[in-house]
């Protein structure tokens, strides 16, 4: 049987209150790497996730999201609990380290004072850590999108996170972004990456074969375990499928089932899903799949303290950008899971040590770009972060870039979930808008588009993230606008939630017939045309200076 | 919206026969605008199907409306006795509705076809068999058919 956890570790490493004024030095000698790795061991298996790195190799600060809506079954559920529900649902002190990593209250002051989280050193420490203590009972697992998303990933077409990751030997890993590296890249990588990449749910589309292996066996503390992959389903949706043309991907839920039971048949005693669903999909999977014990979630980069048990199965969600270790305890016996314990550690960079090892290979690929990487483009008054349902800071400046270099009456920025947040006082790099921006797609289009095409983006968008059904949902955000105001019914029907769009420079409400100039990036059409997207933001902002976004009050939601 | 005939046959005899021992295909064709009532009428001489006993795979959201994957099943032992005769298949938001009719026989082996089709937008796909009994069963799945690009 399965023992209820009351108690969650992190907020127990993490709790302690420091009082407003402390300073930052203060904060790292409460904060230390000793209470950080503190877990009372237990059980024969012992798994460690990450996922949703996003490129990122050093610390960063990643502000998580205010506003994250569940609807359907899932409202009021978490991951869709944000700031103070989500600290009182865990019980972890306001102001405290492990609030600051958890949520965005009081982000700008607590950022100063906790520092940054994450860097791929500071992960390696603790990865190692973990090896040292568990010995063979350790499974080391990629949740995917790591390949991606910063200058040195986009230049090298992936091989900085490929050569630093290998240093942590993965048991397995699953995908997403690192199909925007398209089908021959992929290939030429997963062939030669030394472990297995895993993806149960990728076809190729003539004669429906499987592309990658579906699952690797691993023996631990004298356990047969199966680990099976599951590649982010809507990939070809979402992203540009000209790039991955052979490739069809889907949920393939019975697939899935057919491989869990092969994996028992073939004597393993733990069925582990490494997936890259999102949450929602991935708690709804749990329900109908039968034989899971763990799902390792990724995707929507949600950071949980506690797992979620959803029957059998243990969810767990590892946050994004490198902020968090995942290490879960089990004791397999009896092809069950008897008892579990569970931490998030949180990966404060100035209470965790950098390993040296990992330190140097970061180096060796980040310093002949160093220079132009630190160059100082602006800086940012306010805070400037991407993460929300809506909009965010970040997308607001890019959406001002698009409108004045591109001379359009309405811009469109994607709904990336990934994207670092930077201090107000903190100096705008040429880095932090690769950070941004680093995509294999980055053109940005100008072209016309009627008022009705524009409300049947928002509303296709809207249904994406909106539609009561997980297994519709894509798991990006909204896409975000600029120059245009509109409100947005979440609980209606696809066609029905956007309405009241309008222009807010003349302050007219959008007319469906007429064309308007209309400005974005990250188009998933092939022969997309225009300059890449963080040459227009770095001009924008080196003419700006400083850019000083304010919360925007231009989407309306209505049915929370 | 023009069918591409040739094409889609070529696909339902490559992917279909060799698995399914599929006994012959024929092509719902121009039934004027979508009238997907009086195709099912038409098809099932006015009898409401029963809900269960077919299966209808396709993706939740596809990749591609112009060529999404579909495999419908049918549960029968497909014995003299007991057979599936025809499945009809239809989709309410193309121009037309018709998408397909299979028809199978108990030398079949199983009531299995897979082919390609195409959806318009958004839509619910049905799959319709006759039995050899006279009797129909039914299902729905809806495609969702989206312009893409905002993954996170």
């Amino acid at each position: 049987m399965l023992s209820r956890r009351d108690f969650v570790q992190l907020a127990a490493a993490t709790a302690a209150i420091l009082p407003a004024g402390w300073t930052r030095a203060l904060a790292q000698q409460r904060l230390t790497q000793a209470d950080l790795l503190k877990f009372d061991s237990i059980g024969n298996v012992t798994l460690v996730h990450v996922a949703d790195i996003h490129g990122q190799l050093i610390p960063v600060h990643f502000r998580e999201p205010s506003v994250n809506i569940g609807v359907g079954e899932v409202k009021g559920l978490v991951p869709h609990l944000t700031g103070k529900a989500l600290l009182d649902r865990y019980k972890i002190p306001a102001g405290s380290a492990a609030a600051h990593a958890l949520t965005f209250e009081n982000f700008a002051a607590l950022g100063k004072t906790y520092g940054k989280l994450g860097g791929l050193d500071r992960v390696s420490t603790i990865v190692k850590s973990i090896r040292a203590e568990r010995g063979d009972r350790t499974v080391f697992l990629d949740g995917g999108d790591t390949w991606t998303n910063s200058y040195t990933a986009l230049q090298s077409k992936g091989q900085d996170m490929i050569d630093c990751m290998s240093i942590l030997k993965p048991d397995a890993m699953t995908g997403h972004w690192e199909f925007t590296l398209g089908e021959k890249r992929v290939k030429e990588i997963t062939e030669k990456l030394g472990f297995p990449f895993l993806a149960q749910n990728i076809r190729d589309n003539e004669w429906n074969e499987p592309v990658f292996e579906s699952t690797a066996y691993v023996e631990r503390g004298g356990v047969k375990i199966a680990i099976i992959g599951q590649a982010f389903p809507y990939t070809p949706i979402a992203n540009p499928r000209w790039m991955i043309p052979k490739w069809s991907f889907g949920i393939r839920e019975e697939d899935l089932q057919a491989n869990v039971e092969k994996a028992r048949k073939a004597g393993a005693s733990l069925v582990v899903l490494l997936s890259h669903n999102g949450f929602d999909v991935d708690r709804k999977l749990a329900s109908r799949v039968r034989g899971i014990d763990v799902i390792l979630t990724a995707h929507t980069h949600d950071a949980l303290p506690d797992v979620v048990k959803a029957g059998k199965t243990l969810l767990v969600a590892s946050g994004s950008h490198g902020k968090f270790v995942s290490r879960l305890d089990l004791e397999v016996r009896n092809g069950e899971i008897k008892d579990f314990r569970f931490k998030l550690i949180p990966v404060f960079s100035d209470a965790i040590a950098s390993d040296p090892e990992m330190n140097a290979r970061i180096r060796q690929h980040r310093e002949p770009h160093e220079k132009m990487l630190r160059e100082k483009i602006g800086t940012a008054q306010t805070l400037i972060y991407r993460r929300g349902n809506f909009n965010g800071t970040l997308d607001d400046v890019i959406c001002d870039a698009l409108i004045a270099e591109r001379d359009a009456e309405i811009a469109l920025s994607p709904g990336f979930r990934w994207g670092n947040s930077l201090l107000p006082g903190q100096d705008i790099t040429r880095e932090d808008i690769y950070n941004a921006t680093a995509i294999s797609y980055p053109n940005v289009y100008r072209m016309q588009m009627t008022g009705a095409r524009i409300k049947e983006i928002l509303e296709d968008v809207a249904d994406n993230l909106f539609n009561p059904d997980p297994y519709y949902q894509q798991g990006g955000d909204m896409v975000r606008v600029g120059g245009l105001s509109y409100t947005i019914d979440i609980n209606r029907k696809i066609g029905e939630r956007i309405s009241n769009l309008v222009l807010i420079r003349k302050g007219q409400k959008l007319d469906p017939v007429k064309e308007y100039t209309v400005s974005g990036w990250a188009s998933v059409n092939e022969g997309t045309e225009g300059p890449a997207i963080w040459d227009v933001v770095t001009s924008h902002i080196k003419k700006k200076g400083a850019v000083a976004p304010r919360e925007s009050a231009n989407v309306k939601v209505v049915g929370v | 919206m023009k069918l591409n005939f040739d094409r889609r046959q070529v696909l339902v005899l490559g992917a279909g026969c060799a698995l399914t021992g599929l006994v012959g295909v024929d092509f719902a064709s121009a039934q004027g605008k979508n009238d997907i009532n009086e195709v099912i009428g038409k098809f099932t001489g006015g009898k409401a199907p029963t809900m269960g006993r077919v299966k209808l795979d396709v993706p939740e959201i596809a990749e591609n409306g112009n060529t999404v994957p579909m495999t419908v099943s049918v549960e029968s032992p497909m014995t003299a006795q007991n057979y599936v005769q025809e499945v009809l298949i239809v989709a309410d938001g193309n121009p037309r509705s018709g998408v397909a009719t299979f028809h199978f026989g108990p030398s079949t082996g199983i009531a299995e076809a897979n082919t390609r089709i195409r959806l318009a937008s958004t839509q619910n796909v049905t799959a319709i068999a006759k039995m050899n009994d006279g009797s129909f069963f039914s299902t729905t799945k809806e495609v969702k058919v989206t312009i893409g690009g905002c993954g996170g």
